[in-house]
């Protein structure tokens, strides 16, 4: 080392520190925005939720949350519909996937579009559609009665049925989507060796390729459970009143009742339950895949 | 040997054998599509109720819906605010992503999970979380809270669409402009943007759907003069079905269709 190299090297790296920290600041802008609009507002209902009608500090609001069985009904509700949901996307999505996994990319590609253009409609106006088809004189009945199906219009909306064919509209890509990924990653080398040593298609699938799309359809059944956990306005919509969810109960303490305290705990509790899930399911596979691999 | 005789996958299965997967996911399909395409044709119906084929066809629904002022003012709104959230949160987010990518300082990590956040937060949660803030920044009705709040929705899925853009591009690149003498912001801007310009196309547009689009957020702190057309319909489909909605659900369509498509054309040839 000459001696004239420390002072040079030292310029260098605070310039080098400098950038990177002016380079941080890129991301500022976003962060304030993020946090004005959302963190700071969130935090804001954490605190209401802990204060009473009167202004003092008090866990009346949570109580309320335990010893009201309606509440509990309500949680139930939430957990239920969104364990059914999963499970039928999953039942839905996973030879779907496992087909389109199958085809020749360019095909694939084409039938992509169909999966995705439910991302691109707004949910309203598919819940809308949802309506216009399930209704007392809606598509389905009609033309079931006019097959000669059922005599009676069934009803298939404004209770559970037409909420879960909503929600798993809505849902479905998102498990799509990442199985999708992971079985197109499969190395197909593997099958055509389980074929070799004796497995037959049964076999292989189960022993073989099933296992290695498991990641996919953990992360896809975990982002789809998530997101039903806060689900507004299918349930709304299509629930009819019958199917009230921890958001639509949320949505009501505000909107009819003026009620904060009430709203924000069980908001809270909500956001805690939803982290929950996503906490245990960070610890059973890596969280920044669920995320779409961005983590650092 | 006919096709389905033939070996339809590694493992030699037939394609005889697994006919019912097929018509399974071919079910599955139709269930993903159907029901938002069979609104189109619904539309343009004369009836008052919706039926499919409609025996008349007319264009009242969308003559009701092009001549209420309401309908109107609430689609202008829409579309600003979905232009708006777009030109703030495509920059915001992309310089995000820029710099938490090439600045190598440990708070990145910590930096990238919150501006994730609103993704995972229940929308129903920043939807009072928001009304709450604004009714003390008397934000509440405004155009610039819808957009503020929208643009927040939609920061995370710049970053994350810029992001991965970045990581599948070669950064010497822009070492390179940098040794022959152009200084950072000209060679991102000369260099790095133009390569990554489809991923800010992209989420430029999922940007604005994400506001056009937006329901929750939107029926808590818009309203008035300001109402979105989706706040507007939410509150219509409450309480009874209108088929002025399903004209204004085919326009929906349209413009959405429309921006993804324009949105594909310069990534053309290059993926």
């Amino acid at each position: 080392m000459s001696a004239d190299a420390g002072p040079n090297a030292a310029g260098l790296a605070r310039d080098a520190r400098v950038e990177r920290v002016v380079l941080l600041g890129l991301s500022l802008p976003a962060l304030a925005l993020v946090t004005v609009t959302m963190i700071l507002p969130v935090g804001w209902l954490f605190w209401l939720s802990f204060l009473a009608d009167d202004g003092s500090l008090s866990l009346v609001h949570y109580q309320r949350l335990v010893e009201q069985p309606s509440y509990a009904r309500i949680f139930r509700t939430t957990f239920e519909v969104s364990a059914l949901a999963t499970l039928i996307c999953i039942v839905l999505g996973y030879p779907l996937a496992y087909v389109l996994s199958q085809l020749p990319p360019r095909v694939a590609g084409v039938a992509m579009i169909g999966v995705l253009m439910p991302f691109w409609t707004s949910i309203l106006v598919r819940t809308y559609a949802w309506l216009v088809l399930l209704q007392r004189r809606g598509l389905i009945n009609t033309w079931g009665m006019e097959l000669g199906l059922w005599d009676e219009p069934l009803a298939l909306v404004h209770d559970l049925n037409g909420t879960l064919i909503g929600m798993v509209h809505i849902m479905l890509p998102f498990l799509v989507l990442p199985v999708y990924g992971s079985m197109r990653a499969i190395d197909r080398d593997y099958l055509k060796a389980a074929a070799n040593l004796g497995a037959g298609p049964a076999r292989a699938f189960r022993l073989v390729f099933f296992p290695l799309s498991l990641p996919g359809l953990m992360a896809g059944a975990i982002i789809v459970f998530i997101l039903c956990l806060g689900f507004y306005v299918t349930p709304a919509v299509l629930g009819g009143g019958k199917v009230i969810m921890v958001a639509n109960r949320i949505a009501n303490d505000i909107e009819i009742f003026f009620n904060w305290g009430a709203a924000s705990a069980l908001g809270v509790v909500l956001l805690v339950l939803t982290m929950l899930v996503l906490w245990a399911a960070s610890r059973l596979l890596r969280l920044d895949r669920i995320l779409g691999g961005h983590g650092t | 040997m006919s096709w389905l005789d033939k070996p339809a996958s590694e493992t030699q299965i037939a394609h005889r054998a697994r006919l019912w997967l097929y018509a399974l996911a071919a079910l599955v399909m139709a269930f993903l599509v159907l029901p938002t395409i069979i609104v189109i044709p619904m539309s343009f119906s004369a009836s008052q109720y919706l039926e499919f084929p409609p025996r008349e066809w007319s264009l009242r629904w969308y003559a009701n819906y092009f001549g209420s002022t309401a309908w109107m003012q609430a689609t202008a709104t829409s579309l600003k605010a979905g232009l708006l959230t777009m030109l703030v949160a495509t920059p915001l987010g992309t310089m995000a992503a820029y710099g938490l990518f090439v600045s190598r300082l440990g708070w990145a990590r910590w930096v990238m999970p919150v501006l994730l956040t609103p993704i995972i937060v229940p929308v129903i949660l920043v939807g009072i979380g928001a009304f709450y803030a604004y009714v003390r920044l008397k934000l509440v009705n405004t155009l610039l809270g819808v957009v503020l709040a929208h643009s927040m929705l939609a920061v995370p899925l710049v970053v994350m669409v810029v992001t991965s853009a970045l990581k599948s591009y070669d950064m010497n690149q822009e070492m390179v402009a940098r040794s022959l003498g152009a200084s950072r912001p000209r060679a991102f801007l000369l260099v790095t943007l133009p390569q990554i310009r489809f991923a800010v196309v992209t989420s430029a547009v999922l940007s604005f759907l994400t506001s056009f689009d937006e329901v929750v957020v939107a029926m808590f702190v818009s309203g008035g003069d300001n109402s979105t057309l989706t706040r507007n319909m939410f509150n219509a489909l409450r309480d009874q079905i209108d088929p002025t909605i399903a004209a204004i659900s085919t326009v929906m369509i349209a413009v959405s269709s429309a921006l993804i498509l324009l949105s594909q054309l310069p990534g053309k040839g290059r993926r």
